[in-house]
């Protein structure tokens, strides 16, 4: 039995549905994410399964049992709010020992509770500070011992890392997969940030106008998105407009009108004449001169568009003779080099048959 | 250069209100205290140290021989050979105690409902509050009197009321009660607006964060709120304890004979026993008091936060 089944569950505000007909379930110790753009319905369902709002029609089961009639104080819940939410009138160990108080934990325990969590989170010298004397990661680390401290069968993370800069984002990504392994809780995470998302998760739940667009492993999702919106919100991604040219067998061949005829992984259902979409990562796209042929892989020729220089890679925009823009990239690991092309270079473009994925409709 | 002219803007800003304070609070609080240790003058005020004759010669009439005749410590002896005086401070605390806590108590819910409401009515729920203060402050207390008077609808329905239960009427005008009735309404907007002002900017995601951390609503308020609201409640402590403490006007109008307060006594000395150094010795050690309540109620803060 999974550990929490959300079956069905609808929330309106109004005329406004922000939650629709959402289904999924997390396994005991996974850490589980909830991705998409603003206004995706993420942070609502988050709220659904921390008490603070209640669905309009379906359930939330947690360890099978349903949560409908039980207030946010009674669930075995415990939330790590994007603002932190620290008590600015509470020391660091104060704030850690408040959920131990709510929970009626002996008073002689705490102490020792509140050090140990102290520790997990590396943050044992700051005991008697306030929030106030933090830095942003620090007050972010003490919002995370402070909603494992009793140890919740399930740790809600609301958007815990988009207050900090980019260099201490990506280290407390590292701590977070750390903690999480080392404490074994299950984390519900919700974010915008499809790099967070990717990074941090073993499976990712991309929400849409409040559907799940796509539930997979990260891999799977950034690999073979299953629609245009996943494509397009995870990641960069080329999507070519194509039409089902031929079916059957080991490949399918799809035509990009003006551009020619490409080969591509079957997909199922596919007829001739169907079109559709063809999504392709830029760095699965090779850029040359003129590259070397291989049965496996098609062929088009264009001309540079525009460059981007980003430091470790440079981001190519390529025009094709149709006048379809592609993206593509280089890595600038040549010694020397900082670019290869320049606007308006002729170049050719080469991607295998399983580089890109076909969506139908 | 530079350094001179903000030097300079310093002055031009702070020394307005700096001369203003200097006239009229330092300067009378001085002549106090040099009042306090006077003797009255025959027909009031305090006896003349300097004198001058119809011819116009001034003449100093204090010397080293007589100056027992014009500078006394009687005065803070008088206080202090009479307990009847630390029984009239002891009250007037009492009674502004009370009208402080009652104020906090009623204050509380209505200032947090008006911080938690929409803007738009936020705003016209504030001007409800301070309203009062568009009509004299005599005037209200008079309306008191009619309100508690026994023939008003008030005292008439309530005696009705009571005679259900077979209990007799009451009196309420011109007793303790009246007085606590008076203190309270007259001081209540002051405890609403600096608690309403702390409670407004509280973040809601602290309760958010205590409920989800297992908190209940009594333990939210008394955990979360209360404490950080402190600040609110002891400027509002400050803004009703000291006014209520020399208050004279409201025993004056809704008290009976045994209800008067530290500030009826020093009214007295000046306008009516015409013995300006005891009110001025009354005067001082009702300011004495209340700077020593606040010097404790520092230390006790300061205290508590090194525990922390």
């Amino acid at each position: 039995m999974a550990l929490l089944e959300i079956r069905d569950v609808v929330k309106t505000f109004g005329d406004f549905t922000a939650v629709n007909h959402v289904s999924l379930s997390v396994e005991a110790g996974e850490f589980f994410t909830l991705l998409g753009p603003s206004g995706c319905g993420k942070t609502t369902l988050l709220r659904m399964l921390a008490g603070f709002e209640q669905p309009n029609s379906g359930q939330i089961l947690l360890d099978g049992k349903d949560m409908s009639q039980v207030p946010p104080e009674k669930r075995p819940v415990h939330t790590v709010f994007q603002s932190y939410a620290l008590f600015p009138h509470m020391t660091v160990a104060q704030n850690i020992a408040f959920p131990l108080q709510m929970a009626g934990v002996a008073k002689a325990d705490i102490p020792a509770r509140v050090a140990e969590v102290l520790e997990d989170v590396r943050l044992q010298q700051f005991a008697k500070r306030f929030p106030h004397e933090l830095s942003g990661g620090q007050r972010q680390r003490v919002a995370i011992a402070r909603a494992l401290v009793n140890r919740p069968r399930l740790l809600l993370l609301d958007e815990p890392l988009s207050a900090l800069d980019a260099k201490l984002r990506e280290e407390m990504q590292l701590e977070l997969i750390n903690l999480q392994k080392e404490v074994g809780i299950t984390f519900v995470y919700v974010t915008h940030d499809q790099g967070e998302a990717l990074a941090l998760s073993h499976r990712i739940a991309v929400m849409n106008k409040g559907e799940v667009a796509q539930l997979d492993a990260p891999e799977t999702i950034y690999s073979y998105p299953k629609n245009r919106f996943v494509a397009d919100f995870i990641g960069q991604c080329n999507l070519l407009d194509a039409k089902v040219v031929e079916v059957g067998g080991e490949r399918m061949k799809v035509e990009i009108p003006g551009v020619g005829v490409c080969e591509t992984l079957p997909v199922d259902g596919a007829q001739v004449g169907q079109s559709g979409t063809l999504t392709l990562r830029p760095e699965k796209i090779r850029l040359a001169a003129s590259v070397a042929h291989d049965a496996d892989e098609v062929h088009f020729t264009g001309k540079v568009h525009d460059c981007l220089y980003l430091g470790d890679v440079t981001i190519y925009i390529v025009e094709l003779d149709n006048g379809t823009l592609v993206e593509t990239m280089l890595p600038n690991s040549a010694p020397g080099r900082a670019r290869f092309f320049d606007d308006n270079d002729a170049v050719e473009l080469a991607w295998r048959y399983d580089a890109g994925h076909f969506l139908l409709g | 250069m530079r350094n001179l002219s903000t030097r300079f803007s310093r002055w031009l800003i702070s020394g307005p209100p700096l001369l203003y304070l200097l006239i009229f609070f330092a300067a009378p609080s001085l002549i106090m205290v040099f009042a306090a240790f006077r003797i009255p003058g025959d027909y009031g005020g305090l006896v003349p140290m300097v004198q001058t004759d119809d011819a116009g010669h001034t003449q100093v009439l204090i010397n080293a021989g007589n100056w027992h005749d014009f500078i006394t410590f009687e005065n803070f002896g008088r206080f202090f050979e009479d307990s009847i005086y630390a029984q009239l401070f002891l009250k007037s605390f009492w009674y502004a105690g009370l009208t402080t806590v009652i104020c906090i108590v009623l204050a509380y819910p209505l200032a947090w409902l008006i911080a938690r409401s929409a803007k738009k009515t936020r705003d016209l729920l504030v001007l409800l509050v301070i309203l009062p203060f568009w009509s004299n402050f005599l005037i209200r207390v008079y309306a008191w009197m009619i309100i508690l008077g026994p023939q008003s609808y008030f005292s008439i329905g309530l005696n009705k009321f009571l005679a259900l239960f077979g209990i007799a009427p009451v009196t309420m005008l011109f007793s303790e009660f009246a007085v606590i009735v008076g203190l309270v309404y007259v001081h209540l907007p002051f405890m609403v607006l600096p608690l309403y002002a702390n409670l407004e900017k509280h973040d809601m995601a602290l309760l958010d964060a205590a409920q989800d951390l297992g908190a209940n609503a009594w333990q939210r308020f008394w955990r979360i709120t209360w404490p950080l609201s402190l600040p609110g409640v002891w400027a509002g402590t400050a803004l009703v304890f000291i006014p209520a403490l020399g208050m004279f006007a409201i025993p004056d109008l809704l008290g009976g004979t045994d209800t008067g307060m530290i500030g009826n006594l020093i009214k007295q000395q000046f306008l009516d026993s015409r013995d300006w150094p005891f009110g001025s010795t009354l005067s001082i050690m009702l300011t004495l008091a209340v700077l020593l309540m606040a010097a404790i109620a520092g230390w006790a803060g300061s205290r508590k936060k090194e525990r922390a």
